[in-house]
């Protein structure tokens, strides 16, 4: 379960404090497909960093999993996010001095996992790329580096995975692929998946849509079965 | 064409708004190269102009004569000549000897062998002699006065006002030294200076037969006279007696030339640290244009040309260039104010600091010129970056946009060629010929490309060990050192030639050390007696007995000179000195050699000693002379090739007048290191048992105390009689080659100052990727230990490719110092480099955390934001 509370962040500006997110409370039942849309400037990747623990709301809480985030060391939020939480960004953010299986190992490497080799080999073949562990991110296409990263935030099996605009420097047909890989995921082990995007069709694809505007929440529906 | 090079100068000043502080870092790592430079060419050239200025006070006189024995007659008429011409003249004869503190009769306090300086009155003419109470020097041609080192007073537990026997004559200490022009500080480490007036040196009955002793005449000549006319005239007949003579132009000569060499020997260590520098420059400005990539290929999309891209950023390169080159003059001018502290004790003037205009300048110009060079390469490899670069590049953040190889690109080899060029230039224009230049330009790259391909070497073993199955954090740490666009080797270079400088130094001082205190377990003797007369040979023998002490050897010495000798060597220069003179010195060409002209101290006996190897011919086996009437001798095997004679040949010999005829039947190879009296030629004994001579006695004492109380109680006995104690060798080795290497050090410090500024500023190059990197790793779950472990195994890596590649090298340098200069077994010394190589570790983990602490700072929100 991933709970929001009265979520509000404000960043000082010269001598004034702008307001980015305001009062956002909601909660997120265990395996659900959940988009956050939004114009430019909304508080999407603001409310999505909030809610993985990244950065700490000026007022308000998430909580994971019962676990109120503002009660942890930022160390402490690490090695959560180590165990319980996995991403998916839209430049990839992939090692450039890893292999693809030394990247997608990085999240169980850092917990000292002994099955991170296995684990992550696994992965690899479940997103279609078994022939290319040993190749370094920049010999890999746009669409094969996501996968890539998808393979990284699905190996320590989290309980969420926040994707940002995991399409957004993709061509059409590989993101319809690369979002049809995050929905079988998201059914077969049974993740949690906040999508924060801009993509309408992708939006459409979710379970439930949070419609962001100006920093609150404008809209929130479940789409019908 | 004016008006668009401004146009690009301000596109340039422009583009570096966000940047300028990075790249100021990185060529601060020139400016250290610069200061070193710009502190030895000032500070030699305060040296020249002050040796210039003293040159008169450092002879003491307008021309000074002297000789290894009391002045020929000749000489003296000469003097007597230009006494009558209105010249003054006075006497100096300086010997060593053994002092005791106190009188011979009260016992004395305690001895200590000294450097004994008889001064005529008037000595010297020129300078002034400072003493301590201040005035005491115009006091000691008042009577039986010394005026000594402190250190001497210290040794022996005296103090000004205190009686000083030399020999048979006391002395009052008058006071002690401050400022003796023309010395250097390093010489009292030989032994402290005794000035005493120099007729009373007949009293203290010390120079006996054979000691040594020169003699010099210092006279100062009117206006009317030049002292180099003068020379110039008699040189035939001091020559041909063996006599030295020195103006105060000779004076100035030597000095310059020598402090000229002492400079281009540390400009060298300069100059490298310069070019460590510049290779710094190229990896930074290299990070640098791979950030410039979108940023060119925009500009070329809105008309910019090649030619103006490469403009844009060669301006920036130059300005950036000069920023460093003006700091590097400004630290110089400082450095140039320690340089005194660090190499007064070599110096034998005052040297008054001024900043001096040359060196400044074309520390200037040197240093934008090694900048612009230096970043010519990476610049040239972008300006074919193509406009569609706007429109799609790699993302990976790793590509420099350089075409693939420098070698298809004309404009890059000719960039390499004038960089090449330019070295071998300055190297010329620092050295005196262009063969010198040339040789030094080679060994500056054979050091640099030494260092490099070292450091390359470890970096490729430490690629494997990243395949390692280490933990995590450690084999990304490892892998991070590989990371493109890291400058690992721009840092192993700079931080290796550091340790290899530092390294090398190490090496040669504990071998040089080692081996003077291996020579002294290993010798059978530690204590030696010198100057030891015919009559005082057994009482000083029942002396040592009577303390049952062993007489080790009891070496007779015959001092000689050579007559004439006969060569057969084929290709033997001509010598003017054969056939019955060694006179003949006409010009510098067909001037005899040294060892043509100098005073031998031979002994004779009839067995080879244990430090000696015959290496050609045999050791004889008759007691008396051939059948030609000539008596047998043994060579010393590079004696000989310096002379080039051989087996077979003749040598004459002048033994106080007497004409000694030998042949050469053997060559011998000498231990000379070990503790016991060598020779060069050892005769028959028949040859010179009779002639005049005097003894070394070599004997063993355990005991400290009981050493020091035989050297004071031989002293009391036969007070000319010189003693020297092995510890005492040591002691001054030790001391003469610290002060060496202080001087090697400081300037090797500015190779390790280059090498953390690449470090930082490599470090400030890849920040962004770095702190990207980081700050994604955070969000993947790492801890900031975790973080702090990674960078810790990256720069203790680093450190150690960097000391392991300069210690290895220090070793084949060491090696090579210790096996050609000092001539003697190399052993490497695992402490020294040990401290050498943490040392440099620690430097680079403690410079690479703390330039890397931003990383730590940034939340890892920052991954999401960045797109």
């Amino acid at each position: 379960m991933l709970v929001a509370r009265d979520l509000t962040k404000s960043f000082p500006s010269g001598d004034r404090t702008i307001t980015v997110l305001r009062d956002v409370s909601f909660s997120i039942a265990d395996g659900d497909f959940v988009a956050i849309v939004g114009p430019s400037g909304s508080g999407k990747t603001t409310l999505l960093g909030l809610l993985a623990g990244l950065d700490t709301p000026s007022a308000g809480s998430v909580l994971i999993d019962g676990v109120d985030l503002a009660a942890l060391s930022e160390d402490a939020r690490a090695r959560l996010r180590g165990e319980k939480v996995g991403f998916v960004f839209q430049s990839f953010q992939l090692i450039p001095t890893l292999t693809a299986l030394e990247n997608v190992r990085v999240p169980l490497d850092l917990r000292g996992d002994a099955s991170a080799e296995s684990r992550a080999m696994e992965l690899l073949r479940r997103v279609g790329l078994a022939d290319r562990t040993h190749h370094y991110p920049v010999r890999l296409s746009g669409g094969e580096q996501q996968r890539v990263a998808i393979a990284r935030a699905f190996v320590n099996s989290p309980r969420v995975l926040f994707a940002d605009e995991p399409t957004g420097n993709l061509d059409h047909d590989t993101g319809v692929r690369i979002v049809e890989l995050l929905e079988e995921l998201n059914r077969d082990a049974k993740t949690t998946v906040v999508i924060v995007t801009h993509d309408l069709e992708l939006a459409a694809r979710a379970r439930r849509m949070i419609r962001l505007s100006d920093g609150a929440i404008v809209e929130d529906r479940v789409r019908a079965a | 064409m004016t008006l668009r090079i401004g146009a690009l100068a301000a596109l340039a000043w422009r583009d570096t708004r966000t940047t300028r502080r990075r790249l100021v870092l990185s060529m601060s790592s020139i400016a250290i190269g610069v200061a070193a430079l710009v502190a030895v060419d000032s500070y030699s050239a305060d040296v020249v102009r002050s040796i210039h200025a003293q040159a008169r006070s450092l002879l003491g006189a307008d021309l000074s004569v002297s000789a290894h024995r009391p002045l020929p007659a000749p000489v003296l008429a000469m003097l007597d000549t230009l006494r009558a011409k209105g010249a003054a003249e006075t006497r100096v004869t300086t010997f060593s000897t053994m002092a005791l503190g106190g009188t011979i009769e009260g016992g004395g306090k305690g001895t200590k062998l000294v450097q004994v300086r008889a001064m005529g009155a008037g000595a010297p003419y020129y300078g002034v002699i400072e003493t301590s109470p201040a005035g005491r020097w115009s006091e000691l041609q008042g009577g039986e006065n010394a005026i000594v080192d402190s250190s001497l007073l210290i040794a022996l537990n005296a103090n000004v006002g205190d009686t000083l026997s030399l020999g048979y004559a006391r002395f009052a200490i008058l006071g002690t030294l401050r400022n003796v022009p023309g010395d250097v500080g390093i010489a009292a480490a030989l032994g402290p200076r005794v000035y005493i007036p120099d007729r009373y040196v007949g009293a203290t009955q010390l120079l006996g037969f054979g000691s040594r002793a020169d003699y010099e005449s210092l006279v100062r000549l009117p206006a009317t006279l030049d002292a180099d006319a003068i020379t110039k005239a008699h040189r035939e007949l001091f020559d041909s007696l063996q006599v030295r003579s020195q103006t105060v132009a000779d004076t100035e000569r030597s000095l310059t030339r020598s402090i000229e060499q002492l400079g281009r020997f540390l400009g060298l260590v300069g100059l490298i640290a310069l070019l460590l520098g510049g290779t710094g420059v190229a990896s930074a400005l290299r990070a640098y244009m791979s950030e410039k990539i979108d940023a060119i290929a925009v500009l070329r999309c809105l008309g910019a040309s090649g030619a103006q891209v490469v403009w844009i950023f060669v301006m920036e390169a130059a300005g950036l260039g000069l920023a460093g080159a003006t700091l590097g003059v400004v630290l110089g001018v400082g450095a140039q104010l320690v340089l005194p502290h660090v190499l007064g004790s070599f110096i034998p003037v005052d040297v008054e600091p001024r900043f001096e205009w040359i060196p400044a300048l074309s520390g200037l110009a040197l240093g934008t010129w090694v900048g612009i060079l230096f970043a010519l390469g990476p610049v040239l490899g972008v300006r074919k970056v193509a406009p569609l670069q706007v429109l799609r590049r790699d993302d990976d953040g790793s590509s420099t946009g350089e075409s693939r190889s420098m070698w298809r690109d004309p404009a890059r080899l000719a960039a390499g060629a004038v960089l090449i060029a330019s070295i071998v230039a300055v190297c010329i224009a620092r050295a005196d010929s262009a063969i010198v230049g040339l040789w030094m330009a080679t060994g500056i790259s054979a050091a640099i490309g030494a260092t490099w391909l070292a450091a390359m070497v470890c970096a490729r073993a430490a690629r494997r060990l990243a395949r390692l199955p280490w933990r995590f954090v450690v084999r990304h740490g490892i892998a991070n050192v590989d990371r493109p666009g890291n400058q690992t080797r721009a840092v192993v270079l700079a931080l290796g030639f550091g340790a290899f400088l530092l390294g090398t130094l190490a090496l040669v001082q504990s071998n040089v050390l080692q081996q003077i205190a291996s020579t002294a377990d290993a010798s059978a003797a530690n204590i030696a007696f010198f100057d030891v007369q015919v009559d005082q040979a057994n009482p000083l023998d029942s002396m040592l007995h009577a303390r049952t002490l062993p007489v080790l050897a009891r070496v007779p010495i015959v001092p000689m000179r050579i007559a004439g000798y006969t060569s057969r060597k084929p290709k033997a220069p001509e010598r003017p000195a054969a056939h019955d003179s060694a006179q003949g010195r006409g010009t510098d060409r067909a001037r005899p050699s040294w060892a043509v002209r100098r005073e031998y101290r031979s002994s004779y006996r009839d067995s080879l000693a244990s430090s000696e190897k015959i290496v050609a011919g045999k050791w004889w086996t008759t007691p008396g002379p051939d059948a030609d009437g000539a008596f047998e001798i043994s060579v010393e095997k590079g004696l000989a090739e310096d002379l080039g004679v051989l087996v077979g040949d003749t040598i004459t010999w002048d033994v106080q007048g007497v004409r000694i005829r030998t042949r050469v039947t053997s060559l011998r190879e000498v231990q000379w290191a070990r503790f016991e009296p060598n020779f060069f030629v050892i005769f028959q004994s028949a040859a010179l048992r009779e002639a005049p001579q005097s003894f070394a006695f070599l004997s063993r004492v355990n005991d400290d105390g009981a050493r020091a109380r035989l050297q004071r109680d031989a002293v009391q006995r036969f007070p000319n009689v010189s003693s020297i104690d092995l510890s005492l060798i040591e002691n001054a080795v030790a001391k003469i080659l610290a002060r060496v290497s202080l001087a090697v050090r400081f300037m090797a410090l500015f190779s390790v100052v280059t090498g953390v500024l690449v470090l930082v500023s490599a470090i400030a190059a890849s920040r962004r990727q770095r702190v990207r990197e980081s700050v994604l790793l955070k969000t993947l779950g790492a801890t900031r230990a975790q973080i702090i472990r990674m960078l810790f195994t990256e720069y203790a890596l680093l450190g150690a490719i960097g000391s392991v590649a300069g210690i290895l090298l220090a070793t084949g340098g060491g090696w090579a110092a210790v096996h050609f200069i000092f001539k003697t077994p190399f052993s490497i010394a695992p402490l020294s480099l040990a401290l050498v190589a943490a040392a440099t570790m620690l430097l680079t983990v403690a410079t690479g955390l703390f330039a890397a602490r931003d990383v730590f700072a940034e939340t890892p929100m920052a991954a999401l934001r960045e797109v």
